[in-house]
């Protein structure tokens, strides 16, 4: 008993919120959480705390409280971009504009070997205008992720989408690219030979790019969820929460999305809105996703929760959403933007409308410029991407015994005791190791998921109504 | 961790609103919740236990926030989950009998 054991900064700094509750009988399994967390600055002297008395338990209840920030910020190694921007990574990009040609941008980045990343997906061909417009929107943005060196736009030249259209967007960054037309060069041999020799000189010059110490402020974080369960609300997001907080204090941009899962919480974040514009925009978001199960005269109950989400025990979907929700933290919510539309640096809380496909949704992000994603999950997700390093944080601890593998931060201590404090500082400074250079379990297992959202049919009608 | 811990560590009420807890272990039909209330049935971690009794219909609260309506009546002790809490959100076969609130 006594002062649990914490990191070495809250070493002395933690006091039990049970010096106004003594108790006696079974002992409490739980860490409480710590209440006195000032700064970790050295002109802060830990404050006298009590002494800790004998533990008695004359109510059955025992408060766990809210527990104050640490405000800090970190610095990293980055690579500038010619835009401004700083990246975490410096990828080469193979970007193909379609499926026809998704496998040859995989082999691509194969056989030109470590650095060199396809983003392969199913879109790009016949698709609707605006649907084909937000395949390119993707394309690009992903192409101007400033984790990117250079890239090649791929083609295999039947495509309506143009790749020298994408490559122009791209270019607006400042960073090198090509283009490569599978048919003009004589097929999959010679492309594939001549991506690799693109590939490798871009490479080459990529570690020539200056690298420059950034700050926290820098940082455009993307987070999500899936695979969540009951732990995802009470544990892995609000620690994510926390480091979204952590680093909008530090000057910097969190950004979570996906829409549908806001219904039966988007209250609470239109409450939080910085002005009018964007909380009538969330609300018509919101209200445009619940109308699409109305409309077709489908109930969410069957697809949200999912059959998963329902056995973690999570029963509606406004219990699902006022637990995911708090991943981005507590700050006033700056703005809403478009899937994959730029996201601001320095710009605080932005919301992205997103369906809710997790991999989707995280290509959304990183299309906007988000650097580093933070993924949470319950019941163990594998998730990666390309191009942004995706942090992996479960607050299950089944889930962290089972996939350790493939997590990278236990946020489960939470339900275990541990103050929220100290497992959202460990988000925090997994984002600035990170940021730094660490690979996360996803890179190490090259998990490179890639998808492009599809509109559909009742999104372009809707669309269309909205004008 | 916002909430209050219930006992030695069965549940987690997130809210002093909510009328469920949330199961922080297995819980098996006997095993102490809160106060008098007992678990009346098995209930898995993660999952929720009513606090108190839940008239059909009524609201089911955690965060402090309504998660659904009880679709029967929920006596304290009881699992709580599709079975007898229904979301009141993007019901389309509702709107499709004519019977959702606009």
């Amino acid at each position: 008993m006594g002062v649990p054991s914490g990191s070495g900064l809250l070493n002395g700094l933690l006091s039990h919120r049970s010096a106004s509750v003594e108790s006696t009988g079974p002992r409490l399994p739980y860490r409480i959480a710590a209440n006195c967390l000032q700064a970790n600055v050295a002109s802060a002297p830990p404050k006298p705390r009590e002494p800790p008395r004998a533990r008695t338990i004359p109510v059955e209840r025992v408060k766990l409280q809210e527990t104050k920030r640490i405000t800090v910020t970190f610095t990293f190694t980055g690579y500038r971009r010619p835009d401004g921007r700083i990246g975490v990574r410096n990828h080469v990009a193979v970007l193909p504009t379609s499926v026809a040609v998704s496998s040859i941008a995989e082999r691509i980045a194969e056989t030109a070997g470590d650095g060199v990343r396809a983003t392969p997906h199913q879109m790009g061909t016949s698709q609707p205008d605006r649907a084909r417009e937000q395949t390119e929107q993707v394309l690009a943005g992903v192409g101007k992720n400033p984790n990117v060196a250079a890239a090649i736009v791929l083609e295999l030249g039947t495509e309506s989408i143009d790749a020298d259209a994408i490559a122009d967007e791209v270019s607006k960054s400042g960073i090198p690219v090509e283009t490569l037309s599978v048919r003009s060069v004589g097929g999959t041999g010679p492309a594939i030979e001549q991506g690799r020799e693109t590939a490798t000189a871009f490479r080459r010059d990529s570690e020539d790019v200056r690298r420059e110490e950034a700050d926290a402020s820098e940082i455009v974080f993307g987070v999500e969820c899936g695979g969540s369960d009951a732990t995802s609300g009470i544990a892995a997001n609000p620690a994510v929460g926390e480091a979204c907080d952590r680093l909008i204090e530090a000057g910097g941009t969190a950004c979570f999305s996906e829409t549908p899962e806001f219904i039966g919480a988007e209250h609470i974040l239109a409450d939080r809105c910085t002005d009018e514009e964007t909380r009538e925009r969330l609300l018509n978001r919101v209200d445009q996703r619940e109308a699409q199960a109305e409309l077709m005269g489908v109930d969410l109950r069957g697809a949200q929760p999912t059959p998963g989400n329902q056995e973690g025990g999570l029963t509606t979907i406004e219990e699902k959403s006022l637990g995911a929700i708090v991943k981005g933290g507590t700050t006033p919510v700056e703005g809403m933007v478009d899937y994959a539309e730029p996201l601001p640096v320095g710009g605080g809380l932005v919301l992205m409308d997103t369906p809710g496909y997790d991999v989707e949704s995280v290509v959304g992000k990183v299309a906007g410029g988000a650097q580093i994603i933070a993924f949470t999950t319950g019941r163990g997700s594998t998730t990666g991407n390309p191009i942004a390093p995706v942090i992996k944080v479960t607050g299950n601890p089944r889930t962290w015994d089972r996939m350790a593998s493939n997590m990278d931060v236990n946020a489960s201590t939470i339900v275990e005791g541990d103050s929220m404090s100290e497992v959202g500082g460990r988000v925090y400074e997994t984002m600035a190791a990170v940021a730094d250079g660490r690979r996360t379990a996803a890179e190490h297992r090259r998990l490179e998921e890639f998808a492009i959202n599809e509109l559909q049919p009742n999104e372009l009608a809707a669309e269309g109504i909205r004008g | 961790m916002k909430g209050e811990v219930l006992g030695d560590g069965v549940g987690l009420v997130l809210h002093a609103d909510d009328n469920v807890a949330t199961a922080l272990q297995d819980l098996e039909a006997q095993d102490p919740i809160d106060g008098d209330t007992t678990a009346v049935e098995s209930v898995p971690f993660g999952h929720k236990v009513a606090l108190e009794p839940i008239a059909d219909g009524d609201e089911v609260v955690k965060y402090g926030e309504v998660i659904g309506r009880a679709s029967g009546s929920i006596a304290p002790g009881e699992w709580v989950h599709t079975h007898n809490c229904e979301s009141t959100r993007g019901r389309g076969d509702l709107a499709e009998e004519g019977v959702a609130e606009s």
